[in-house]
């Protein structure tokens, strides 16, 4: 047992960050264990090869974007910052936040997560899900299970009903119109406890 | 000046001389004759219930500090930092698609993978396995010592106590108790080598291994409780185990005899393997007979039909693991087709980590880290014996027993291998996942298409 603020003050900018993305003390600390708990060498920052040693990461289909997620491009480590920034795409959305027409829109909003999904798509960052791009998934997530002709007509089926002005891609605006009824909320949320 | 110091000399000698021939009588009597014996004196478990008493004073030390501060104390988390939704893939899914679409695919789908995969990156099961256990209170340990701060003084003074004594009076205390142990076995297993075979020499092969492992147990001041031992392994059997440290073996061992199972090293395990083997007969394979599968279960079938040899000593999970989950068995001792008698074992984490994390710690630091804790206290329960049911392969029959073990030792039951410490995921476990899905998927287009 220790004291929450002791333990606290050893991550720099920890207010900082609080205010960013919304955790409150305790999910910082239990962040900072799982950070470092991760950070094997304890060299202060996360590699790749860190998250690919989580095994249920693994064998997620899509577990190497998710990696990729968390690296800027060009960059080759995370630090705790851009670990609990990223992270804070998940959490609940706040239904009492009173609606400020200043302030910047909270990392875990409904439009902020779409956009996180979306990347996981968009590989190549030019705010167009290309048919190619699109087969590439279904292809991670089907594996050989399906056929090339099944997953061509899976993709060509999803960019048609999709893309509304007809450039054979989807745009972040169509990708955010194909899923107004899905509960983005509740799919792209995990309940941190306490 | 000379005249000054011989007194002084002859004095010091005396002392030391005196001191000496105490210490050695002290440990014959409380200690290895009572191991020779297999009697007890009961000053372990004294000593095990007045460390509890100083635990939980210091524990209440630790939270009156805090109070008189007027912070929170931290509690942490044994049970992880997130709730995971039960459901599964094909569920997910479906509620996904409640509109009432056919369930073919859609954007949101990769919404669960994303979900799953960045849970697993906050909180997954495996890697808790594979460190240290963390503990409720403080056990005046340093090396427990990840998440304590509210020591005051008077605990500070508590623990460089409690240094001192571990340190300076149990530490070489244990270490002479171990090299004795050790050395009377390769001694005296190698003297019963010399009789004929026969009952005689069993017999007293028995009754050397058991009493050199008794010395090793009191070298370690391990505390140990058996249960149920009317359901000890019987020859012509297997007895499995799951495995935390090097010291299951001597805890085993102490309290029966078995057939010990390795590979053959050099150096002294090598001279000690030796002299085992010229008393009784164990299996020890050259590493390269390791590898050869048909070679190692012969070797072991060879042995159980033989009636007069003891049980073997085998840990399926083959590797170490923290002590709060069983791991996947591995089926090759489950192939042999003879009776399995499991056994499970606890580890009470408060007076010492029994736990060898061997990519952290090498062996001698190991041991020198078990030999300056207070104790090793655990709990030893003998199942009943299992055999192969009709229809059931080895797998299912390993899993089977595995599930008995972790339900008896309180262990959580868990399907992942052992070797996930060091190796990679296999590409099977990802396949299993696009099978899933594609079932979602395929599945019901072809419904789809029957309508």
């Amino acid at each position: 047992m220790g004291s929450t603020s002791s333990t606290l003050l050893k991550i720099p900018n920890v207010e900082v960050l609080m205010q960013e993305t919304g955790f409150s003390p305790a999910h910082m600390i239990r962040l900072h264990d799982r950070f470092k708990a991760l950070d094997k060498e304890g060299r202060g920052h996360l590699c790749p090869q860190d998250f690919g040693a989580i095994k249920e990461l693994a064998m997620n289909p899509i577990g190497d974007r998710i990696i990729g997620a968390f690296f800027c491009p060009g960059k080759e480590t995370v630090d705790f910052h851009t670990f609990v920034k990223i992270l804070a795409h998940f959490r609940p959305v706040d239904k009492n936040r009173p609606k400020e027409p200043n302030s910047p829109e909270p990392i875990n909003s409904r439009s902020n997560k779409l956009r996180f999904a979306f990347q996981l798509y968009d590989q190549d960052k030019d705010g167009k899900i290309s048919r190619d791009e699109l087969l590439k998934v279904l292809q991670a997530m089907l594996g050989m299970q399906v056929t090339e002709e099944q997953l061509e007509s899976i993709a060509d089926r999803t960019i048609q009903e999709a893309d509304l002005d007809r450039d054979d891609a989807i745009s972040f605006e169509e990708f955010r119109k194909s899923l107004e009824k899905v509960n983005i909320d509740h799919k792209m949320s995990i309940r941190f406890l306490r | 000046m000379e005249s000054y110091l011989f007194p002084f000399d002859s004095l010091i000698c005396m002392l030391l001389g005196i001191s000496f021939t105490v210490w050695f009588t002290l440990l014959l009597v409380f200690i290895i004759v009572p191991a020779i014996f297999g009697v007890s004196f009961g000053i372990r478990r004294l000593y095990m219930k007045s460390l509890i008493k100083l635990f939980e004073w210091a524990t209440l030390r630790m939270e009156r500090g805090a109070k008189e501060k007027n912070q929170h104390l931290y509690k942490p988390y044994s049970n992880g930092i997130i709730a995971k939704e039960p459901l599964s893939l094909e569920q997910e899914i479906q509620d996904m698609r409640r509109g009432g679409a056919e369930p073919e695919f859609d954007m949101s789908d990769i919404f669960y993978f994303c979900r799953r995969g960045v849970e697993s990156i906050v909180d997954d099961e495996v890697t808790k396995r594979f460190t240290a256990e963390e503990l409720e209170s403080w056990n005046l340990l340093t090396r427990s010592n990840y998440n304590f701060h509210h020591i005051s003084t008077q605990l500070t003074a508590l623990w460089g106590v409690g240094v001192l004594i571990r340190y300076g009076f149990l530490l070489p205390l244990r270490v002479t108790l171990a090299f004795t142990g050790v050395g009377l076995l390769v001694v005296l297993t190698s003297i019963v080598g010399l009789f004929p075979n026969g009952r005689m020499k069993s017999y007293l092969s028995d009754k050397v291994h058991l009493m050199c492992y008794r010395i090793c147990v009191r070298a370690l001041t391990a505390i140990i409780t058996y249960h149920d031992r009317e359901n000890k392994p019987k020859n012509g059997g297997i007895c499995v185990a799951n495995h935390t440290s090097p010291i299951d073996v001597i805890i085993l061992a102490s309290d029966g005899c078995y057939a010990m199972v390795g590979q053959v090293h050099g150096g002294l395990i090598g001279v000690i393997q030796r002299a085992m083997v010229k008393a009784c007969p164990h299996i020890w394979f050259e590493r390269s007979e390791v590898k050869d599968r048909h070679l190692v279960a012969k070797r072991l079938s060879d042995h159980v039909a033989d009636k007069s040899k003891l049980p073997i000593l085998i840990f399926p999970e083959g590797t170490c693991i923290n002590n709060t989950s069983v791991m996947m068995f591995k089926k090759g001792s489950f192939e042999i087709g003879c009776t399995v008698y499991p056994v499970a074992i606890k580890y009470d984490p408060r007076f010492g980590d029994a736990f060898w994390n061997s990519s952290k710690f090498g062996m001698v630091n190991y041991l020198l880290h078990m030999m300056s804790s207070w104790a090793i206290v655990c709990s030893v329960w003998y199942l009943p014996p299992m055999s192969r049911m009709e229809g059931e392969d080895a797998v299912q029959f390993a899993n089977r027993v595995k599930a008995a073990i972790a339900r008896k030792g309180g262990l959580a039951d868990l399907l992942w291998d052992g070797g996930l410490k060091r190796g990679k995921v296999k590409e099977v476990f990802k396949e299993e996942q696009q099978k899933l899905y594609s079932k979602v998927l395929v599945g019901s287009s072809e419904d789809c298409s029957r309508s």
